[in-house]
């Protein structure tokens, strides 16, 4: 099989709202960074194109179409677009040069959150005859995870305010995060519920923006001349619609693409993990088998800012990023898709 | 050419124009619920999952025992909702659950109005208040309240 090197990657700001700027002005900048950062010059200098975006939060049928206004497809390009985070937009990349119908592609993700109300939207995920109706939203379904998982006795309010802490404290050196700064488990804890048992720094904020990458044959990277880091695994699975017939103590599906990726292969120096709430990191850490010398989101993870449907793909840069730098040999990358950790992609990274 | 262009108009409506069936499966679940009455589904496993699922979760085989339930309860997890969102349909601040009806193994979500989150508890015991008007769908449980 074809290794796979990840030879650059750029995310913007998290921005609680990005006002006037649409999608295509989101997409640009990070587009214009990810290509200049390799030395090509448009899409056209990449055998593959694509993007995972999510029509709802336009609120129109087809609007990923317009995100393809910021490439230049002319002339046409091969491109396609999964309603998912780009995270599975590297995935399908990942199968096509695999499969040898393409030497390079570029990826993106990206999402305008701030018009909508975010958890009512992606209420709109789940079934349509016996959840949509209720209108549960993402921040109650997790909160009815956190719940379950603090009656199991497998964490505390302490634990997932400390979570939450370390993420603050971590990304006071990330640029690009939204929320930062010292703020200690006790000031956390005395504040008050939200959506019970979650307090409100137990949730990701909402944020505008986008994320690109760009991979290629190990072969082509070296053409390219620029440094990379090689995906050494990839694997993605989902759980259950039905929550009830999930344990949602666990992550089971995170533990089988885990096993699949091959984690467990070597050390895991830095883990960035796609958490949206506070306990959702305690579950992942476990699921992927992950011990306390491994550095969980030193980018400050989503709770920082979480661009829907980019930050699943920005874990995977993050990791990809520190790899190409030099501070780490081997990392391992997390994203999430709907309700309460119901799909989970996971990513093992290793220097050249 | 004339001031007085002919304007071209066109009524429209946005919205789904056609209807589906729900199948035999949630189908059946669904007019249940219109009688005021719940069934179940037994899993491959012979656990009774409510609402009833078309394909096991596990083994994907085709379900198709049913099951007759009450329509009362015991909470499995919540979460309190102080700040209900104007889509929600209840107006006053409630519960989310999961609650597993009796008799049955895997457990539904749905909304519980306790008044006050001090009423709330794991292993609390919930039943159905039925909306005035049962239409055959998930709302026609318009929410549980402690039993």
């Amino acid at each position: 099989m074809r290794d796979i090197a990840i030879v650059s990657f750029v995310q913007s700001d998290c921005v609680r709202d990005a006002g006037a700027l649409n999608e295509v002005e989101l997409i640009m900048p990070v587009i214009r960074k990810v290509l200049d950062n390799v030395g090509i010059q448009s899409a056209q200098d990449v055998d593959f194109t694509c993007s995972g975006s999510c029509d709802y939060l336009q609120g129109a049928a087809f609007a990923f179409v317009l995100g393809v206004d910021a490439l230049g497809a002319v002339p046409p390009i091969k491109e396609s677009h999964v309603e998912m985070d780009a995270a599975w937009a590297l995935y399908e990349a990942v199968l096509k040069i695999r499969m040898g119908q393409a030497d390079s592609a570029l990826l993106y993700g990206f999402g305008k959150s701030s018009p909508g109300e975010l958890p009512i939207v992606l209420s709109q995920q789940l079934d349509p005859y016996y959840l949509s109706p209720l209108w549960l939203d993402t921040v109650s379904s997790a909160a009815l995870q956190a719940r379950a998982l603090l009656d199991s006795g497998k964490a505390t309010e302490a634990d997932m305010a400390e979570v939450v802490a370390r993420s603050r404290k971590n990304a006071k050196s990330n640029p690009h995060a939204q929320l930062k700064g010292d703020v200690s488990v006790d000031e956390l804890l005395a504040e008050p519920t939200y959506l019970s048992p979650l307090r409100k720094h137990d949730c990701c904020p909402i944020s505008d923006g986008a994320s690109a990458m760009i991979i290629a044959t190990v072969e082509k990277a070296k053409e390219w001349g620029k440094p990379y880091a090689v995906l050494k695994g990839i694997d993605h699975r989902i759980e259950s619609h039905h929550f009830g017939a999930r344990d949602l103590t666990r992550s089971v599906s995170t533990e089988i693409a885990a096993k699949a990726a091959g984690v467990a292969d070597g050390p895991v120096e830095v883990a960035e993990i796609y958490a949206p709430f506070s306990h959702q990191e305690i579950i992942l850490k476990k699921a992927l088998g992950l011990g306390d010398d491994t550095v969980i989101n030193p980018s400050g993870g989503v709770l920082a800012g979480n661009q829907m449907m980019a930050s699943g793909l920005s874990r995977v840069g993050e990791v990809a990023n520190r790899i190409i730098k030099g501070e780490i040999k081997r990392g391992v990358a997390h994203a999430t898709s709907g309700h309460a950790l119901q799909q989970n992609l996971v990513a093992v990274l290793e220097g050249a | 050419m004339s001031a007085q262009a002919e304007v071209l108009q066109q009524a429209f409506t946005l919205g789904y124009t056609y209807t589906r069936t729900t199948g035999p499966v949630v189908g059946r679940f669904l007019t249940a619920l219109r009688d005021r009455k719940i069934v179940g589904i037994k899993g491959s496993d012979g656990k009774v999952i409510v609402p009833p699922m078309e394909y096991d979760p596990v083994t994907a085989e085709e379900l198709s025992e049913f099951v007759d339930l009450p329509d009362t309860g015991v909470v499995k997890t919540w979460a309190w909702v102080k700040h209900p969102r104007g889509k929600h349909l209840l107006d006053k601040p409630f519960a989310w659950a999961q609650i597993q009806i009796d008799g049955s193994d895997i457990p539904m979500i749905h909304m519980v109005d306790a008044g006050d989150e001090s009423k709330m508890s794991t292993g609390m015991k919930v039943k159905v208040r039925w909306a005035d008007e049962t239409k055959g769908f998930i709302t026609d449980i318009a929410c549980f309240e402690p039993a």
